[in-house]
């Protein structure tokens, strides 16, 4: 199978905990792929050695066959990997618009333009209203950040990720903490993404969620790869059961 | 985010009026004097602004650009001869001296966190001190030196509009640098260094511009006030410096130029006017105390500023109304 983003014995250890354990796994082009796994697996520190946030202690990262371990964060979102986190990380005294503005800025490679006013870019806002409206929060586009409700904030965290346009997408929990009547937007939202033939990697905590949502699974334990496979194969696999149920426990 | 400035653009063109037909109708000396410090000291403060509104970025060693720009000019007049095209070299001079250092120390010393930035331009400001005290031969030490300047530049009434129209112009430019698509970027930074990452940017890249820039501005600000004095010494290095333009920024309103303008104003009159009490009560000789009691008060209950209050309540106002 072609993998469009690699691991290779992916380790990272703080001190002596060591959080990420030897994970070698693929993520096929176009198809989404969900993490799941109890608190505390080593999930979103897995995310974070994916998107560049921490540098491994082993192992390597492969994107499209280069080697991208050493890459920093921004270095791989303009090679195309784009992440949203799983707490709350937008600019709060910015507009809504601003933010997802500024988002689209960097998709079209406006980086170093200081001369003209930002209002020329006309194209850059249209853009913007149109993520908004996808994501139901254009009503809210004057509105500092900081003034929106929890899940009003999620939901603008994947308006900007959406704006990056990006091949591969990292979306870590991007329910956490919506109500229960938001929730099915944001599942059609990724829904609609995976009609775009992208590759999605989404880190989800409700398992029942992710089931009828993705392609594979895998699931991370004391931050080691325990299991992987279609959405069947992990339901019935044994020892996930017993994982989830907590009657194993790690080898060391 | 795309604030509306809260002064219609009437407002601006009476002030500046009324700042044009002043000298004619008020020509004291000591009025021109203070309002030259005025328009030199906005300038000043709006690069400061620059690093501390814009990109979130704390330096305790603006004054180095500052003083490198007073004794580029003095430095320079005093070598060559005092026409008018030595003054446009010392400009140049300044200008790439300026960038020069904005460069150097923003890729050494920007990748640390933010505290110890700050302490390191702490650092680097004493050194020039220090330098600007040894280097004798250049400097002529801590009683520093006196200068001449082009003749046409001693009148005061002339030199008021120069420095009004620098004040103009560094106000413009700013302006257009802080709302072009680099200047937005900034703004992510100040607001959230690991997201504007994440969306790509490269943040150092940014705030070294940004040091950059502020540092070329605050060299131009010094440049300008040792033309007006005629007269350069170790103090255009000084903390005390750096310190006026973080408290005119602070009480104008961190993150709005119009602020600092407004602080620069506020503190320089503020000065002048407790100097003169001196002979009312010794206590007033001692502004200093003063300011730092402002300086609490104002950290205390106005961290906006005065136009960053005013904006908030503006935006109150019209929330109300919708």
């Amino acid at each position: 199978m072609e993998y469009i983003l690699e691991t290779k014995d992916l380790t990272v250890s703080f001190g002596g905990h060591v959080a990420v354990n030897g994970v070698t796994t693929g993520f096929p082009k176009n198809q989404l792929k969900s993490i799941i796994g109890p608190n505390g697996a080593g999930k979103t520190t897995f995310f974070n050695l994916l998107s560049g946030q921490l540098k491994p202690t082993k192992g390597e990262v492969w994107f499209k066959g280069i080697d991208i371990t050493h890459r920093s964060p921004d270095a791989r979102t303009r090679l195309g990997i784009g992440r949203s986190f799983q707490i709350t990380n937008v600019f709060p005294n910015l507009t809504v618009l601003e933010n997802v503005r500024l988002a689209v800025q960097s998709q079209a490679g406006i980086h170093y333009q200081l001369l003209f006013h930002f209002k020329k870019y006309r194209k850059l806002e249209e853009r913007a209203h149109q993520i908004l409206e996808k994501v139901m929060l254009d009503h809210k586009s004057d509105f500092l950040a900081k003034n929106l409700t929890h899940g009003e904030k999620r939901k603008l965290e994947i308006a900007m990720l959406l704006a990056l346009d990006s091949e591969v997408l990292l979306l870590d929990e991007p329910t956490a903490g919506m109500s229960l009547e938001e929730v099915p937007a944001i599942i059609e939202v990724i829904r609609g993404l995976k009609q775009e033939n992208r590759t999605i990697i989404l880190i989800e905590h409700k398992v029942e969620m992710v089931l009828d949502l993705s392609d594979s699974l895998m699931v991370l334990f004391n931050g080691q790869l325990l299991a992987e496979g279609s959405p069947d194969e992990i339901l019935r696999n044994e020892r996930v059961q017993e994982a989830y149920l907590g009657g194993l426990h790690d080898a060391s | 985010m795309i604030r509306k400035l809260t002064a219609p653009p009437i407002w601006y063109g009476i002030i500046a009026a009324i700042l044009l037909i002043l000298p004619l109708v008020n020509d004291s000396r000591s009025t021109l004097i203070l309002m030259t410090q005025i328009f030199i000291f906005a300038v000043f403060a709006m690069s400061y602004d620059l690093l501390l509104g814009y990109t979130g970025i704390i330096s305790f060693g603006h004054a180095m650009f500052f003083g490198l720009g007073a004794y580029t000019v003095g430095i320079w007049m005093n070598r060559q001869d005092e026409s008018l095209f030595s003054l446009l070299m010392a400009i140049l001079v300044t200008v790439i001296l300026c960038a020069l250092l904005g460069y150097v120390l923003g890729v050494v010393t920007l990748r640390l966190k933010s505290h110890f930035y700050a302490m390191l331009t702490l650092a680097v400001a004493g050194l020039f001190q220090v330098g600007a005290e040894k280097w004798r031969s250049l400097t002529m030490g801590n009683d520093g030196f006196t200068f001449s300047i082009p003749e046409w530049l001693m009148d005061r009434q002339l030199f008021y509009y120069i420095a009004f129209f620098f004040m103009v112009g560094g106000f413009l430019l700013l302006r257009r640098f802080t709302l072009s698509p680099l200047g937005r970027i900034l703004q992510a930074i100040r607001e959230n260094e690991q997201r504007a990452e994440s969306l790509g940017y490269r943040v150092l890249h940014y705030k070294v511009i940004s040091n950059i820039v502020a540092g070329i501005v605050a060299g131009l600000a010094g440049l300008m006030y040792g033309l007006a004095l005629r007269f350069v010494n170790t103090g255009v290095f000084g903390v005390d410096i750096t310190l006026d333009g973080l408290l005119m920024t602070i009480i104008g309103g961190v993150g709005t130029l119009v602020g600092s303008i407004i602080g620069a104003a506020l503190i320089q009159i503020a000065h002048d006017w407790l100097t003169d009490l001196a002979q009312v009560h010794w206590l007033f000789e001692r502004w200093i105390i003063l300011f730092g009691i402002i300086y609490i008060l104002a950290v205390r209950f106005f961290p906006q500023g005065i136009v960053g209050s005013i904006q908030r309540l503006a935006d109150r106002w019209k929330e109300r109304k919708m």
